[in-house]
């Protein structure tokens, strides 16, 4: 579905991405690890059109995707809940979600405000309220909502429970499996290597730009050198 | 009711009455000055869907609102001078100029605003603020070297544009027309802003970048706001030459943008009505200060200021709410 082959890619004169090659299957959940500053982020923005690659490829269901802007990457089905957020502090909680709603891939069963509810029962009970009136957990809630409304076939989370407490991550982890149960392909960035095990496929650990390793959770639950040399300390 | 609505209908029956005070006090004059504010009223609430919803500080709206004036006055001259535009002859001479002027005069104002947003929102922040000024200032002096319209000297126009079922040159006519122009322009705009287009404008305007992530074509929808904006300057510019039958380069200069913008900020930006509660405010004040001194702006400059201070959201919200919101 996800094909990411051999990307270079940086901010100006420094390269942080050295020929980092990752790929999601359809209906797969997959989590791209790594310590601060390893180049996950950059990543998922050279994916998502935010950054030009200078080297290699990055196809999606078949469609070359480097040089597309990134509104037309959306549109092919690739949902980003970003880092920090972002929310659109100007505009309440049921106009972020229908703001930029849209099925420009005619999927059958569309995401609506009701089934985001249902996902997120907090939601409907902060209906009126702007973005900026939001606990983080809510904000983080609304920016998954928010992207679920383009109707992606692929969802991607970078950083989503950072800063979060535990309860609320309880309640982001299990939204995610509801949604890899209704089949969507989802990427995860995330330091939360534990939950992240039960819930995803495969895995793929980053370090200084590359990707340095890659299985299925149960070959990274055999290799727990794995997670000390190359996650450190996050726990 | 809120007090929003209370304030809306307090405010339509005082203007839908007000022709008939000006006429019982005998002082007419009040009509022209009442016209005269729903008009700026129209200008700056058409400036307060950029300022206020779509996020773009345009320091050159004036040059729509001249656009239209000039439009108007150009096709008056052309059509009162009988064989000059044979093509448009049917409607020369006809009760119904007005039905051709005031459209392409909309129409001139879009398009100049299509093509001069089409290359300013290529830029963002300061630099567009400045690229907006740029452009208008330019136009202001292709209007001040236009010798075939009057260049510097203007342009009078030899009456009001003819429509049917109102007589223009009736000053009394003339106030509701625009009151008519101003309340039509206030009901679509507060429907365009609620709408989804009006959501993605929103949502641009504090985060563009996210916008675009989730797939929305970000220049299109702002371009598309700016080209309406444009328009419904260009019908205040219209009306505004129908208004004083006179047309100059004045119109176009920035310090017109400066006013617009202060009224849309005086009375309460990306709240619509704010900004014809602030034309109302600031051409009163002028009025009434230019009675007693001829240094007015001396005395308007410090006004603004503590309005500025005191009532930072605008004083429409001020009043509304009734009491200061922060932030």
């Amino acid at each position: 579905m996800l094909e990411v082959a051999a990307i270079n890619a940086g901010y100006g004169e420094s390269q942080v991405l050295f020929g980092v090659s990752l790929r999601v299957a359809e209906g797969e959940v997959v989590t791209l690890l790594g310590r601060n500053g390893m180049g996950k982020s950059t990543t998922v923005r050279a994916i998502l059109g935010l950054l030009p690659i200078t080297a290699g490829s990055i196809a999606y269901q078949g469609q070359a995707l480097q040089r597309l802007p990134s509104h037309r990457i959306a549109r092919l089905g690739i949902g980003l809940v970003p880092e920090g957020r972002q929310i659109f502090a100007n505009l309440t909680v049921r106009e972020n979600l229908l703001a930029t709603a849209a099925n420009s891939r005619r999927a059958r069963e569309p995401f609506t405000l009701e089934t985001v509810f249902a996902l997120f029962p907090r939601l409907a009970e902060r209906l009126r309220h702007y973005g900026n009136q939001l606990s983080g957990g809510e904000q983080q809630m609304l920016a998954i909502g928010r992207a679920l409304m383009i109707n992606p076939s692929l969802l991607v989370l970078d950083e989503a429970t950072e800063g979060l407490a535990p309860l609320i991550r309880r309640e982001i982890w299990q939204a995610l499996t509801t949604l890899k149960d209704r089949g969507l392909s989802i990427l995860v960035i995330d330091k939360n290597i534990d939950a992240l095990l039960a819930i995803a496929d495969r895995h793929f650990l980053m370090e200084k730009g590359q990707v340095v390793w890659s299985g299925t959770s149960d070959e990274l639950r055999r290799k727990p050198e794995l997670k000390s040399r190359y996650l450190g300390l996050e726990q | 009711m809120t007090r929003k609505q209370l304030f809306l209908l307090l405010a339509a029956v005082l203007l839908s009455l007000l022709p008939a005070a000006a006429h019982l006090f005998g002082n007419p004059y009040l009509l022209s000055l009442a016209s005269r504010i729903l008009i700026y009223g129209l200008a700056a609430a058409s400036l307060d869907l950029l300022l206020g919803y779509g996020a773009m500080i345009s320091l050159g709206h004036a040059a729509y609102v001249g656009i239209g004036a000039y439009a108007a006055g150009i096709l008056h001259l052309h059509l009162g001078a009988p064989g000059l535009a044979p093509a448009l002859a049917l409607v020369a001479d006809s009760e119904v100029s007005g039905l051709v002027i005031l459209p392409l005069a909309v129409l001139a104002a879009s398009l100049a605003a299509l093509v001069i947003g089409a290359l300013c929102l290529r830029t963002t922040g300061m630099h567009f603020i400045m690229i907006t000024l740029a452009f208008a200032q330019m136009l202001y002096y292709f209007f001040i070297s236009l010798e075939a319209y009057g260049g510097d000297d203007g342009l009078s126009l030899l009456g009001r544009s003819k429509l049917p079922l109102v007589n223009l040159d009736n000053d009394t006519h003339f106030y509701y027309f625009c009151l008519f122009c101003l309340i039509a322009f206030l009901l679509l705009a507060s429907r365009l802003v609620h709408s989804r287009f009006g959501l993605i404008l929103r949502g641009t305007g504090d985060n563009e970048r996210r916008a675009r992530g989730l797939g929305v074509n970000t220049g299109r929808y702002r371009l598309a706001l700016f080209t309406i904006a444009g328009g419904s300057a260009g019908l205040a510019g219209a009306l505004l030459a129908n208004h004083s039958e006179f047309v100059s380069p004045g119109l176009l200069n920035w310090t017109l943008s400066g006013e617009l913008m202060v009224m849309v900020l005086l009375g309460g930006i990306g709240t619509l009505f704010g900004p014809v509660f602030g034309a109302a405010v600031y051409l009163l004040l002028e009025e009434g200060l230019n009675m007693y001194t001829e240094h007015w702006m001396a005395y308007m400059g410090p006004l603004l200021v503590l309005a500025v201070l005191f009532a930072r959201n605008g004083l429409l919200p001020l009043l509304i709410s009734g009491r200061k919101r922060h932030g």
